[in-house]
């Protein structure tokens, strides 16, 4: 195996030249594998850590459905859910850790003379622990404070850096956000950019009835945010909350829901689809680059055997059988196809990173990747060795010894 | 004592399209061991088909050839590719040499084929052995393109050697080499039968044939006289005799 193995290193370097360019097909091919593979498990793991920074065992109930006329998030559609919904879902569900409106506004906030059009939402007192968000400072404001509509918010890191400076604690100080004095009683930790790429921490969070009394004058919810005792209890409550919102909707049988139910679950998979598409068109060309690659070698392998004829016949002579000179070629095509994979694996570590440090897409090179891409190479070595090799091995000694 | 070599109306017929070349026509020849046997003839006579067939290159297409007791035409590729490797030892006129491959590795290669494998430092020892014996013991390392045609054909001779061969067989070894140099080469020859190796070898020429112990004269595919040598040369003198005749035309 040694002898062979050495000989063919031997074939391989006398025609460097002509190896490398025969490699090139399956290093690009290679390298767009390692790289394709390494995008789309990257934009996975940066999908899955910004639904895991949303909280656990999440639910998201929003106005509107979504599987119709497929408006994002729902965002687009009208508020439709009511207080009494609210009241409903807490007093009626079972299962269910904490509940949250969400009303959303978009307002100048200042202080002193600075100023910041942060996001503001409307919210329960729930709603920082369901988002498992953590206060660097101070801390949540409370059901009083909702049921009185208090003037207290909390700030994210963003918003207090715009309003207050970095790293100032803003707990204590007023904010103004249409002109009405709000009490920063919560510092919040950073949180960084949500599914859709947009900044968290840009945010003031206050309670909802003050946001809908004082500031929009909204009177229905966007969106609940509701958090479950456990992973198997999003079946159940899913269920529980759509026969719920159904009833009170008065959606008639075989009509449509006027809200949709989201789990943490169905918006990773929602996000991460557009990822498997890109990972499907990059394997795509991948594959095609190998193929071509293989047909390279086959090609030069074809011309290797026609060149070698008469050592073939040499061979042949002293003794080798059939299989030992189709173990050669087909040693010769495999090492071929390995380096070419090795050197596309190298390829793929060196522009993967270059790609994250350039266009900012985040990658992530796997180990699966790398066997798998090995392992590719050496099969294309085999598939596409084959038939030269043979062509090889069936050689008439003394035709083979005669030909010039 | 068993034949090396026995053919029995061995023929030969090549088909070329609708044209069919008898190329040995029904020939009779045992081989002793121990023989050394010059085999001449006209161009198309049939001598390098018969001596492919004895190397196991090719099979017969009538009659039949046994090898050390073995009926060959009843065997397979693989059989008649490991009877090459272990019995036969094959020398071609244009030496036949792996290009950029040093003496000795061109002298292993029938063991890299051999069947149980030898170590590689076995392997290493005994080509340095055969190439030692046919005079070559201090060019190993050097490739086909470095070596004279002499040497070359010593290498090839060596690899022949390599396996302890039943038979050497020679299809005009001297054919591409000038004449004190060929006169060399039967010496090798004469060594090794003088040592008990049977040698079975192709020529044209008369003068490289009176080296042998006997000489098979063909023609159109048949063998035409079968005869021992009688004024046998012999190597040693005869280089002793060129040397002295140039010496004479250096001093004249
Ligand atoms: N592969 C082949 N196909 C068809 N005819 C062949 C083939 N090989 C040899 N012949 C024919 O067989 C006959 C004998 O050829 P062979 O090579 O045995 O002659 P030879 O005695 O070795 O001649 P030379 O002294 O020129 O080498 C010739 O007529 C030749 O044309
Ligand atoms: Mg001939």
């Amino acid at each position: 195996m040694f002898a062979i193995l050495k000989i063919a290193f031997r074939a391989i370097r006398r025609n460097l030249l002509r190896s490398f360019l025969t490699m090139l097909g399956i290093i690009v091919g290679i390298a767009a594998v390692i790289v394709g593979v390494s995008m789309g498990t990257g934009a996975k793991a940066e999908v899955d850590k910004r639904i895991a920074s949303m909280g656990n065992n999440l639910l998201m109930v929003m106005s509107g459905n979504m599987s119709r006329g497929g408006v994002r998030g729902g965002f687009g559609a009208a508020p439709n859910l009511s207080p009494s919904d609210y009241d409903a879902i807490r007093r009626e569900i079972t299962g269910v850790v904490g509940v949250s409106p969400e009303v959303r506004t978009r307002a100048q906030v200042t202080a002193g003379n600075q100023n910041s059009s942060s996001d503001i939402f409307g919210v329960s007192e729930a709603y920082a622990d369901i988002r498992s968000w953590e206060f660097a400072s101070g801390g949540n404001f409370s059901e009083a404070d909702v049921r009185n509509a208090s003037k207290v918010c909390l700030l994210g890191t963003t918003a207090a850096k715009t309003l207050f400076g970095e790293n100032v604690d803003p707990v204590g100080q007023v904010v103004r956000v249409k002109n009405a004095p709000f009490t920063v009683v919560g510092w919040l930790k950073p949180k960084g950019a949500n599914s859709f790429g947009s900044d968290q921490d840009d945010v003031v969070l206050v309670p909802y009835t003050s946001a809908m009394k004082r500031l929009s004058g909204d009177t229905l919810f966007r969106s609940f945010n509701i958090q479950v005792e456990g992973p198997d209890r999003l079946n159940s409550v899913t269920n529980d909350l759509a026969q719920l919102l159904r009833q009170r909707h008065k959606i008639a049988e075989g009509r449509d829901d006027d809200f949709s139910i989201r789990t943490q679950q169905e918006m990773s998979e929602f996000l991460n689809a557009n990822n498997r598409i890109m990972t499907i068109l990059i394997g795509f060309f991948a594959g095609i680059s190998l193929v071509v690659g293989g047909i390279g070698i086959m090609n030069i392998m074809l011309v290797s055997v026609t060149e070698r004829t008469r050592e073939i016949g040499i061979r042949l002579a002293v003794g080798a059988r059939g299989r030992d000179v189709l173990r050669q070629f087909l040693t010769e095509a495999v090492l071929l196809s390995v380096m070419g994979g090795i050197l596309g694996i190298a390829t793929g570590f060196w522009l993967a990173p270059l790609l994250t440090k350039f266009f900012e897409f985040p990658t992530l090179i796997s180990n699966t990747s790398v066997i798998l891409a090995f392992t590719v190479s050496a099969v294309i070595g085999v598939v596409f060795g084959f038939f030269p090799a043979l062509k090889a091995a069936n050689l008439d000694p003394i035709d083979a010894l005669r030909y010039e | 004592m068993q034949p090396v070599i026995q053919l029995t109306d061995f023929r030969k017929t090549y088909k070329s399209g609708e044209v069919e070349v008898h190329a040995v026509r029904g020939v009779n020849l045992t081989v002793l061991p121990g023989e050394f046997v010059a085999i001449m003839g006209a161009s198309g006579s049939g001598k390098s088909t018969m001596m492919n067939t004895i190397g196991c290159l090719d099979r017969p297409t009538g009659g039949s050839f046994l090898l050390d007791g073995v009926d060959v035409g009843s065997l397979n590729r693989n059989e008649r590719a490991d009877l090459r490797n272990r019995k036969l030892g094959f020398v071609f006129q244009g030496f036949n040499l792996l290009a950029r491959t040093t003496a000795a590795e061109n002298v292993e290669l029938p063991m890299l084929y051999s069947r149980p494998a030898l170590p590689t430092s076995e392997q290493r020892k005994r080509a340095l052995a055969a190439l030692t014996l046919v005079g070559l013991g201090q060019r190993t390392d050097h490739t086909p393109s470095q070596l004279s045609g002499g040497q070359q054909q010593r290498v090839a001779i060596a690899r022949a050697l390599v396996n302890e061969p039943k038979v050497l067989l020679a299809d005009e070894p001297t054919g591409n080499l000038d004449s004190r140099t060929s006169i060399e080469i039967m010496g090798i020859f004469q060594h090794l039968n003088d040592q008990g190796m049977t040698v079975i070898m192709v020529t044209h020429e008369l003068d490289v044939a009176r080296y042998c112990k006997r000489i098979v004269v063909m023609r159109d595919g048949q063998i035409r006289s079968d005869e021992p040598v009688t004024d046998r040369s012999l190597a040693p003198a005869e280089l002793a005799k060129l040397e002295a005749e140039q010496k004479a035309v250096q001093l004249a």
